[in-house]
């Protein structure tokens, strides 16, 4: 068995990762937490916490506004976090990240500026698998404007048909927009492959990163997307911090999403100038203490390294995978194997409605998501009305697993199935 | 490779957490002795649901669905010449707690007139359900509360429209 991944990469001690998190420490309020939602939201670690409290404690002030030393701190602070954040994707600058307060805010500023000019007709593709996110906000503007949106078909290995694809992805097509990583399936998609096709037939490819960013490396440049889209939380950041990564090109000819303060450069009564990137898509105070959090929490995620988390999450699947597929009346809704395959398993298990399973679950200390996950369409896909989810991160271990496979069989002993 | 080498500092469950295991199942909270027997109460209902059906000839019917469990309810009503329930059906799908819900409602509405009906508090329900619902069940819990009186809503607001009460204009 060989996969490059693990070859490079240094082991994970989960246990001594969990000490970095207060929520999950020993002494934690709620003790022995088994927490396996991570694709909803992460823990964070103290650092992270630290990170933001000392803002509000030693430095809080608005940034690029005033000229005293709070403000200098402050607006120094929060640019470091945009080139953070660049440096973190393989972005070329600060300039080409603009900070949201999600993955949502981002994908719908999108989906209003690079639709804006666009004519009935000219066509949008998107997946099957796509969250909410990344459907809803191109369906509403779709209808608006008179676009026509086309589905890229998941295949009975739970991918993306790529031949389809091939044949979605024409002259007609301005935008193609994709997961990264599924939210449901685990798979991860080959969005830098979906890139080159919409290139070919001069369309931006926009790549909703929520799901991938925090547990894969990312190399914008080499995904060669236009568009990169994720949220801090997911990625042991805060709430309320979202990025929009862009090509700065692109994002220069682009009209704001948001008016007001702080994207200005020049006003009159009747008219404006635009401030420079990445201010321009930067409407009002920002999320100040949330673009530091981000900061500590790319700072932590590099200090262990993501390939050595991708590489930890890749053993856990592995193992999960085997260990859940061994439990009777249980499906698993996704690839079953690591291939080109995310931390995120989806499961349901015969008789147990997947709510009732994660209501069980959390009696035995274990957190799971349960129900349609923000992606009604491929519930209709796969069949089911909703799933059980459990998602690792660096913090997991296989004794979670275990912990998880053990509270399934009590869930099916209490449930009589 | 194994995946197991992480784990061999300590087992995989405490004695704390054992002990926690047979404790409890759906709902919030350890559950005392008297809950356990409500609790075994709210599977069997659910395993075997009272009034199930379609009505062909319901005074009024009502669907609703909870988009987090991704339950659905459809309530048919029929009341006889004093305007009380005679007959109730559902066809329902989801979880446990929503659909132990709407059986237990269901049998509770019968004889009960329209204002009788609309009196029903989310209390009431919860206390049929017998166990402790938490903030995030509370919507499967409480489906079946919502589909009967939104259904009564639509009903009477049909009837207003058919004895010609509501003065078209009103709003302007």
């Amino acid at each position: 068995m060989k996969r490059s991944i693990l070859k490079h990469s240094t082991m994970i001690r989960a246990i001594e990762i969990k000490k970095d998190f207060p929520i999950l420490n020993e002494n934690a309020h709620r003790k022995n937490l088994v927490y396996l939602d991570n694709a909803a939201t992460s823990q964070k670690p103290k650092s992270v916490i630290t990170a933001m409290t000392r803002y509000y404690e030693e430095f809080n002030a608005n940034v690029h506004r005033s000229v005293h030393k709070l403000s200098e701190l402050a607006t120094e602070a929060y640019e470091r976090a945009h080139e953070k954040t660049a440096q973190f994707i393989g972005a070329q600058s600060g300039e080409e990240i603009i900070f949201t307060k999600n993955t949502t805010e981002a994908l719908n500023l999108l989906a209003y500026t690079l639709c804006k000019n666009l004519k009935a007709g000219e066509e949008i593709v998107l997946t099957e698998m796509e969250h909410h996110s990344n459907l809803v906000p191109w369906q509403q503007i779709a209808k608006e404007k008179g676009l026509t949106i086309r589905f890229i078909k998941v295949g009975k290995d739970f991918r993306l048909d790529i031949k389809h694809a091939r044949s979605l992805i024409t002259d007609k097509t301005k935008i193609v927009s994709c997961v990264h990583l599924s939210n449901v399936l685990g798979t991860i998609n080959p969005v830098k492959e979906l890139a080159q096709l919409a290139h070919k037939h001069g369309a931006v490819m926009v790549v909703d990163g929520a799901q991938s960013a925090a547990h894969l490396p990312i190399d914008v440049k080499d995904l060669d997307c236009d568009f990169f889209a994720f949220s801090g939380h997911k990625m042991l950041g805060p709430t309320g911090i979202g990025v929009l990564y862009g090509k700065k090109s692109l994002l220069e000819n682009m009209d704001p999403f948001l008016f007001g303060g702080g994207m200005i450069a020049e006003v009159t009564l009747t008219d404006v100038k635009f401030a420079d990137l990445p201010a321009k898509f930067e409407a009002g105070t920002p999320n100040i203490a949330e673009a530091i959090g981000l900061s500590a929490a790319i700072e932590y995620l590099e200090k262990i390294g993501m390939t050595t988390i991708a590489a930890h999450e890749e053993r856990l699947t592995e193992y999960a995978l085997v260990r859940l597929s061994t439990i009777p009346g249980l499906t698993i809704y996704g690839p079953h194997n690591t291939t080109r395959r995310g931390a995120v398993i989806s499961f349901n298990v015969e008789g147990i409605h997947p709510h009732d399973l994660a209501s069980a679950l959390d009696r035995y200390g274990v957190a799971v998501r349960a129900g349609n996950h923000c992606t009604m369409p491929l519930m209709n896909r796969l069949g089911i009305n909703g799933s059980a989810r459990a998602s690792f991160y660096l913090y997991n271990d296989t004794r979670d697993v275990d912990a998880l496979a053990e509270a399934i069989g009590k869930a099916k002993t209490l449930f009589k199935v | 490779m194994t995946a197991r080498n992480e784990t061999d500092d300590e087992p995989a469950l405490t004695a704390e957490q054992a002990a926690q295991i047979d404790r409890a199942v759906v709902g919030e909270g350890p559950l005392t002795e008297e809950e356990e027997i409500y609790k075994e109460n709210i599977l069997d209902h659910y395993r075997h649901p009272h009034n199930t059906g379609r009505m062909s000839n319901a005074t009024f019917s009502n669907r609703e669905l909870n988009p987090l469990c991704g339950d659905t309810i459809e309530l048919f009503v029929k009341l006889d010449d004093r305007q009380r329930v005679c007959d109730v059906k559902f066809i329902g799908k989801g979880c446990a707690i929503s659909q132990a819900s709407i059986s237990l409602l269901s049998d509770s509405i019968k004889g009960k007139t329209i204002e009788e009906m609309k009196n029903i508090k989310r209390e009431d329900v919860l206390s049929l359900l017998g166990i402790p619902i938490g903030v995030v069940r509370m919507k499967c819990a409480l489906l079946s509360l919502r589909t009967l009186q939104k259904g009564i809503d639509t009903y009477e607001a049909s009837r207003q429209s058919h004895n010609g009460q509501r003065r078209s204009g009103e709003c302007l």
